[in-house]
């Protein structure tokens, strides 16, 4: 039989003045019937791309300009617009990366789904009706009939991937295209949907082609994988073959950035007093409608924890677990309710904001999202020397430091000259590591700080954390929803759950004896956790 | 419509962003504004009328509001005057280019304080939040609910009509745009991740605000400040036109207020400052809409 999906040496043009002429080159792939194809690689590989060539959503500026892609022994590219959206939805199901933004907000669910058959001219009012409540039970939503009636922002994260994957389901195409469907989940709920899109590609015997950055999740859903560089195809197989035996330098780079579940041996760390010591922190978040009685979320309950000079507590949980606002309470970008927070032995319990500010010297923050993070109108030499400036360290001295703390982050310090934008997600993060160290920290609070980087980058930033803790003695309270890379840094875990810590051990035990139900339910939800 | 200001903000830009922060816009900033068609056209139309104001006494050293010439001549008909004179024997030319000192020093000044009044406001109320945004907002929506230009015309007649109070009345009335669109920028930086960063390294709120903030928000507020000039521009034309301009200076309001009477027999003398005007109104609009383009990272230029 032939492919289901077959692309045969195509390229993809970019725009003049991007930085490189095409988006994806000379790139053949293929799909059988029912078969799962994981198209794999770092941001900027072309994967995406890939996909929405498959569907016929390039961007205008993007064009093919060699090859085939057959969807069934037809002809993809070169097909009007009308005949494109005939195709989609009928014979192709997409599945985006984001549920909220790929659902119509003002709709309803049932409604939603129900106008991909009105698209498509296919069943009677009644009949669309009962479909719609079919495909919501077998997507595993409870009670259908409910879930039909509500609009997107009431439904979880995982809920609203289920519903777009219903919508990709419901002219049961030949071919589901998903483009990072789970890279917004939370691991829990990222191996719900893994296991309903294999279950529901083996009941239908639908094709998927899968697009990750993630070789856990590979590693867990994958027929057959292809890894892209830089818009070109460097390794294909089979995925057992390719994850056991990778036969390209990148696949072996790229496997071997990824965080092994098995934590290194345990460190030494000197007894002392602690760094910092957190005993019962409390923070509940009220929202305050006009009328109704307000809402109490408690995000941090009776939270307690010590870390020492040179030791990293990782915390872990899992998105509305509170372990972010815990990170933030502690450097007082959120008031906490109570509770008792000590650096280095002196309390800073009820100091004002401006009392709090001198402190501040000793706990510094690295922040998630590198772009986000550096003021995109100051050079990178002045955002690095700001806050020892604002301490009160001359101008000239602050920033020859900053351009110390460069070298010590591994950049050149002639680039303080720079503006954030002239550089990468690592080297960004690494100037963000540098801002944090400026004013010569005893303690670091590093907020999921390589979640939005590329893991080979990932692994480097990790690195140089590691190496700068050993330098300068630092505590690190690492918070992270990736239970690898916490395994990796971590001398001891937290496990937060709902605004309580369910588990903390040394790493080690944690992995090998956990105790708590959540903790062994997230530990088991790790994709590629069992490879 | 929208909004206001633009040399003035761009004054106020350079002293806030900082004495290095020429080297960021400068070169590159000029060289794409200089490549979009309609600021070009808009600056260029703008910097000739600033030019004849400014040089006003050099190029015609007259009085604009002596008689100089037969009443009621028509334009291209007298060499000595070219445009005509009106209804009282002055000449229109010479009237058009004083005017444009009072038509632009008001417009620039009425949006130069509102833009700081606004921007001040927009600011506090966007950082500090709580009772102080609740204060603010709330007198923000008083303002917004009185026409504009009936607040202008009570001010400038209980201060009585004089260049300056017509800036003060126009600046006073047309703040509340500004301090929105400043509001909204500090609510949106005010959250975001470098700004939170600059708060944990321990900076204040003075620094946090001029450093960080306010040149993040500069772009809106010199886009909406350009366009306020433009507004600025006209309600000075209607104020004047309403007879409450400052009565010992030629404006290109006060100048179509007097040709009002004559408008049947001789309507160049309404037309003329009228065109002028629109030109200028326009080509504050096209720069305004052109710097968008240019400074408005969202839009996709940066």
């Amino acid at each position: 039989m032939p492919p289901i999906l077959e692309i045969n040496k195509l390229s993809l043009a970019l725009p003049p003045g991007a930085d490189r002429p095409f988006a994806i080159e000379n790139v053949s792939l293929s799909i059988e019937r029912g078969e799962t194809l994981c198209v794999v690689g770092e941001s900027g590989s072309g994967k995406s791309m890939t996909a929405l060539a498959a569907i016929g959503l390039l961007p205008s500026n993007v064009r093919p300009v060699s090859g085939s892609i057959r969807l069934d022994g037809r002809e993809l590219v070169g097909l009007s617009d009308r005949d494109m959206r005939e195709m989609r939805g009928r014979n192709i199901g997409m599945i985006f990366q984001e549920p909220m933004t790929s659902l119509n907000p003002v709709l309803r669910i049932g409604d939603q789904i129900a106008e991909v058959f009105e698209a498509h001219d296919v069943h009677d009012a009644p009949g669309r009706r009962r479909r719609t409540l079919e495909l919501l039970g077998e997507v595993g939503l409870p009670d259908p009939q409910a879930m039909a009636a509500r609009y997107p922002h009431q439904l979880s994260g995982g809920q609203r991937q289920r519903v777009v994957i219903a919508m990709a389901l419901a002219l049961e195409p030949k071919l589901i295209v998903a483009d990072e469907p789970t890279t917004a989940l939370d691991v829990t709920t990222q191996a719900q949907i893994l296991k309903l899109l294999d279950a529901l590609r083996r009941r239908h015997g639908t094709a998927i082609l899968f697009i990750t950055h993630d070789f856990g999740v590979v590693a867990e859903v994958a027929d057959r994988v292809a890894v892209l560089q830089n818009g070109r195809l460097v390794e294909a197989g089979r995925s057992i073959d390719v994850l056991s035996a990778p036969a390209h330098d990148y696949t072996r780079k790229l496997l071997a950035a990824l965080p092994s579940l098995e934590p290194p041996a345990p460190r030494k760390i000197a007894p002392g007093i602690p760094a910092i010591a957190v005993a019962g922190l409390r923070k509940t978040y009220r929202s305050q409608p006009l009328l109704s009685a307000g809402e109490a979320v408690a995000a941090a309950e009776a939270v307690s924890f010590e870390i020492r000079r040179g030791e990293t507590l990782g915390l872990v949980g899992e998105s509305g677990s509170g372990k972010s606002t815990v990170g933030r309470c502690l450097v007082r970008l959120t008031e906490p309710d109570g509770g008792s927070i000590r650096i280095g032995g002196t309390s800073v319990d009820g100091l004002s904001q401006s009392r709090f500010r001198p402190i501040r010297r000793r706990i510094q923050m690295v922040f998630q999202d590198p772009f986000a993070s550096l003021d995109p109108r100051r050079t990178i030499g002045r955002t690095i020397a700001d806050g020892p400036i604002a301490q009160g360290t001359p101008k000239r001295e602050a920033l020859s430091n900053a351009g110390d703390l460069l070298e010590l982050v591994g950049l050149r310090r002639e680039v303080a000259d720079r503006y954030p934008h002239e550089f990468s997600g690592g080297q960004r993060q690494r100037i963000g590591i540098a801002r944090a160290l400026a004013s010569k920290p005893e303690i670091l609070v590093a907020d999921e700080p390589v979640s939005a980087l590329d893991v080979s980058v990932q692994a480097t930033i990790l690195g140089l954390l590691q190496e700068l803790q050993e330098k300068l003695g630092l505590a690190i309270l690492f918070v992270t929803h990736d239970l690898r890379v916490a395994a990796q840094v971590s001398d001891r875990i937290a496990v937060m759950h709902r605004g309580r810590i369910v588990e903390l051990k040394a790493t080690g035990d944690l992995f090998r004896s956990a105790e708590h139900a959540y903790t062994r339910a997230l530990l088991s939800a790790v994709p590629g956790g069992r490879a | 419509m929208t909004v206001v200001l633009l040399t003035k903000a761009t004054r106020v830009a350079t002293l806030l962003s900082g004495r290095k922060r020429a080297k960021w816009p400068s070169s590159s900033f000029l060289r794409r504004l200089l490549r979009n068609r309609s600021a070009t056209f808009g600056g260029a139309v703008l910097i000739a009328a600033a030019l004849a104001a400014v040089f006003a006494g050099a190029i015609f050293d007259a009085d604009p509001l002596d008689m100089v010439g037969r009443p009621y001549t028509w334009p291209f008909t007298d060499r000595l005057h070219p445009l005509g004179t009106d209804m009282l024997g002055r000449d229109i030319l010479v009237g058009l280019v004083y005017a444009a000192r009072v038509s632009l020093a008001i417009g620039f000044a009425a949006a130069a304080l509102s833009t700081i009044l606004g921007v001040s406001l927009g600011v506090l109320a966007g950082y500090f939040g709580g009772w102080t945004d609740g204060l603010i907002s709330r007198l923000t929506e008083v303002f917004q609910t009185m026409p504009p230009l009936i607040l202008a015309v009570v001010v400038v007649t209980v201060l009585s009509p004089s260049v300056g109070s017509i800036a003060c009345g126009i600046g006073i009335a047309s703040w509340p745009q500004i301090a929105r669109i400043v509001r909204a920028e500090t609510l949106r930086l005010r959250d975001s991740e470098f700004v939170q960063a600059a708060v944990s390294v321990g900076e204040g709120h003075l620094r946090i605000v001029a450093g960080h903030i306010l040149p993040n928000a500069l772009p809106q507020i010199v886009v909406t400040g350009s366009i306020l000039v433009a507004s600025a521009i006209l309600t000075e034309a209607a104020l004047a036109f309403l007879g409450l301009g400052d009565p010992n200076e030629i404006s290109w309001g006060s100048m179509i207020g007097a040709g009002r009477e004559a408008m049947r027999t001789a309507w160049y003398m309404t037309a003329l400052p009228g065109l002028a005007i629109t030109a200028v109104v326009l080509s504050l609009n096209l720069l305004a809409d052109g710097l968008n383009d240019v400074l408005n990272p969202r839009a996709g230029n940066v």
